[in-house]
């Protein structure tokens, strides 16, 4: 079947998938009715490798990822779909079996260091609940394990700031305490939604160099989320690239920004300015993306395509295989792949 | 001294500048932290000129100044020290009717398209609202004909004329943003981070927008960013800063693709680039730590606390900026700039 990505994406990588995410489909109850905002989505990683999920605000890529790590705002409900762990069917888990998953099995990474820490408990105690709770550790024992994980995330004279608040830690320094948290149990699937973005770029550098190195040294497998296309190419193995909720190309990174097949993928690899001569116009994609209560009939970006035919005002094309261990959900993949 | 040094490093052909900034040097007054210390050096001895018709990049990270460097030229802030001469002229010596004809010339689109238009009125309201000021700039039975002349030429519908911000998406707000600065028919916009809030695609648009502009009207830009690649594709020359002082500046290309100061080679390494040839990772230059705070920087070089080629010169003496005998316009303020082409 065309919808089972991970099969295909796979191909020519050893073992078996760690995470297998399995045509999800996330709904959100709005004002105006129930819209769906994530669907068909599918794909898989393996551990040690990283996953990008690729795409613009309102893509529906961390949704996907809080569907995955069970973190839905009370909004939005998953709508469909399987989320596989090791084979297990995660999401339908009883609560209290699931939540034992969160740290050893799935663990994320937000944006915001900031909110997501807790302002009035000493990082310390922050980082020690997850021993205390996962691993029965003593109050003593799991503050040492703290002061360790702090010191291998790179905090600087973690004894005497183990005590501090978040407040008392750079933007930094807040994202890797938030990175410890995450990786404390080395969990076999980590999400990391646009985990520097709001970092500077010499610290942006610092914290992706670190999460490279805890995938390789726990062998995570890592997701990470982003709309950078310069962090997907040097950081992931593999990408699926999202638009309008829906996955519209996945492969490997090199294949994909080498030789796209989704005109979307094309235009925003056209949009970025790096190498573009100055004063040369961009070729950017024309009008902006859907709001998720007027995504157009049949293919969701025919509206923004040049070529677009009637074919894609009528059938949704679905992702069928546009190379080897690729996937295009375009009705005329074939003829970009000609140019 | 140090300010003398550069006087080459001028914006074009034309000799006096439109804007000439030297050696301004502003402190704010901060309550007392942690560090003991309330004097905040934001910006220290910076220059800066602008020609016209020119695109000056500023780029930096937070904390660098960069912002409060935006502020002076909007005549926003009065610095302590130093001069800020448009077309010759000391702005912040002119009072009433000359300072507002002053003001007009120098316009800024803001960073965040949603927080800075008045959700209150309408499209064509907000771009006619600097004439409630400038009134005698557009004689008030034109401003309908030039509104929609506006709004046009940013590539907004004439049906976008009665929307609230509300009602439009990210891009045509910046566009929205960019009519308002044009409607005083300014020389010079400064564009604070005017594409960080939006997407990719969109940024694209309003890229190419600025460029066209700038082709039309003739207007220059001080065009502040932290995505390099963007300043790399706007910018005719850019300068960057580090904790308050100007540390490299030159032409675009010269300082992207051989960068003479530890800090812009650091910078440029750091940020991550497509490269869709799928072609071997470039050297990185991960640098220890994060930026001093501006409360307490270093003593002599400001960088020295994370530069791998800091010796103890740089602890005691500030590096003048100065430009190399080969490339006059391209200055780096460090005691042992690096050598030519590093690492290709």
């Amino acid at each position: 079947m065309t919808e089972r990505a991970e099969t295909k994406v796979a191909a020519g990588a050893s073992g078996r998938p760690v995470l297998e995410v399995d045509g999800l489909a996330v709904d959100i109850r709005t004002p105006a009715g129930t819209v769906r905002a994530v669907r068909e989505v599918s794909f898989s990683v393996r551990s040690g490798e990283t996953l990008a999920l690729l795409g613009e605000s309102g893509c529906g890529k961390s949704m996907t990822a809080q569907a995955i790590a069970g973190l839905l705002d009370p909004v939005a409900h998953v709508a469909g779909g399987e989320v596989r762990l090791d084979g297990t069917d995660i999401l339908s888990l009883p609560p209290a079996r699931r939540r034992k998953l969160a740290g050893p099995g799935l663990s994320i990474v937000f944006q915001d260091a900031l909110t997501a820490l807790n302002p009035v408990q000493t990082v310390g105690a922050q980082l020690a609940e997850p021993f205390r709770i996962h691993e029965k550790l003593s109050r003593r024992a799991a503050r040492e394990r703290a002061v360790e994980l702090m010191e291998r995330v790179g905090i600087p004279e973690p004894r005497s700031r183990v005590g501090a608040y978040p407040h008392q830690f750079s933007g930094g320094m807040r994202q890797r305490l938030l990175i410890a948290l995450a990786v404390a149990l080395h969990p076999k699937v980590l999400l990391a939604d646009e985990p520097t973005t709001a970092l500077d770029v010499t610290v942006q550098a610092q914290i992706m160099e670190l999460l490279r190195e805890l995938r390789t040294e726990q062998q995570t497998a890592l997701i990470l989320i982003t709309h950078d296309l310069a962090v997907v190419a040097e950081q992931a193995d593999h990408v699926a690239v999202m638009y309008a909720g829906s996955v519209v190309e996945t492969g490997r990174v090199a294949d994909v920004f080498a030789r796209p097949r989704h005109p979307y993928t094309r235009g925003l690899l056209d949009s970025v300015p790096a190498e573009v001569a100055r004063g040369a116009a961009l070729r950017s994609i024309p009008g902006t993306p859907p709001e998720l209560h007027a995504v157009p009939s049949g293919c969701a970006f025919r509206t923004r395509c040049a070529t677009a035919g009637d074919v894609c005002a009528e059938r949704r094309p679905l992702l069928v295989e546009s190379g080897p261990g690729r996937l295009s959900a375009c009705h005329h993949w074939r003829e970009l792949a000609d140019d | 001294m140090t300010e003398a040094a550069m006087p080459a490093l001028a914006a074009g052909e034309t000799d006096v500048a439109l804007l000439d900034v030297s050696g301004v040097t502003k402190t704010f007054h901060v309550p007392r932290g942690a560090s003991g210390r309330n004097r905040l050096r934001a910006l220290d001895g910076v220059d800066l000129r602008l020609g016209h018709g020119e695109t000056l990049g500023l780029v930096g990270e937070s904390g660098c100044g960069k912002s409060t460097l935006a502020r002076v030229l909007l005549m926003l802030e009065r610095p302590d020290q130093g001069s800020v001469r448009f077309e010759g002229v000391d702005p912040f010596a002119l009072r009433g009717k000359e300072l507002l004809r002053w003001r007009r010339r120098v316009q800024m689109v803001f960073q965040d398209p949603f927080a800075s238009l008045n959700a209150r009125l309408c499209a064509e309201d907000i771009v006619g609202e600097p004439w409630r000021t400038h009134r005698d700039l557009v004689p008030v039975k034109e401003r309908g004909r030039r509104v929609a002349e506006l709004l046009d030429m940013v590539g907004l519908r004439a049906s976008d004329a009665r929307r609230y911000p509300q009602e439009l998406s990210g891009g045509q707000r910046q566009r929205l943003g960019i009519a308002r600065a044009l409607a005083l028919e300014p020389d010079v916009i400064v564009c604070d981070e005017p594409v960080s809030a939006l997407d990719l695609s969109v940024q694209a648009q309003v890229l190419n927008l600025l460029t066209d502009l700038q082709e039309r009207l003739g207007v220059s830009y001080v065009f502040i960013s932290h995505d390099l690649s963007v300043v790399r594709h706007v910018a005719d020359r850019v300068s960057v800063m580090y904790l308050g002082k100007v540390v490299e500046t030159g032409p675009t290309r010269q300082v992207f693709d051989h960068p003479r100061h530890p800090y812009t080679a650091a910078l440029m390494s750091a940020a991550p680039v497509l490269d869709v040839t799928g072609g071997a990772r470039r050297e990185r230059i991960l640098l220890k730590g994060e930026v001093p705070s501006p409360l307490d920087p270093p003593s002599g070089c400001r960088f020295r606390t994370r530069c791998w080629r800091a010796q103890d010169v740089c602890a005691e003496v500030v590096p003048p900026l100065e430009s190399s005998g080969d490339e006059p316009l391209h200055g780096a303020a460090c005691h042992f700039p690096l050598q030519e082409v590093r690492g290709a």
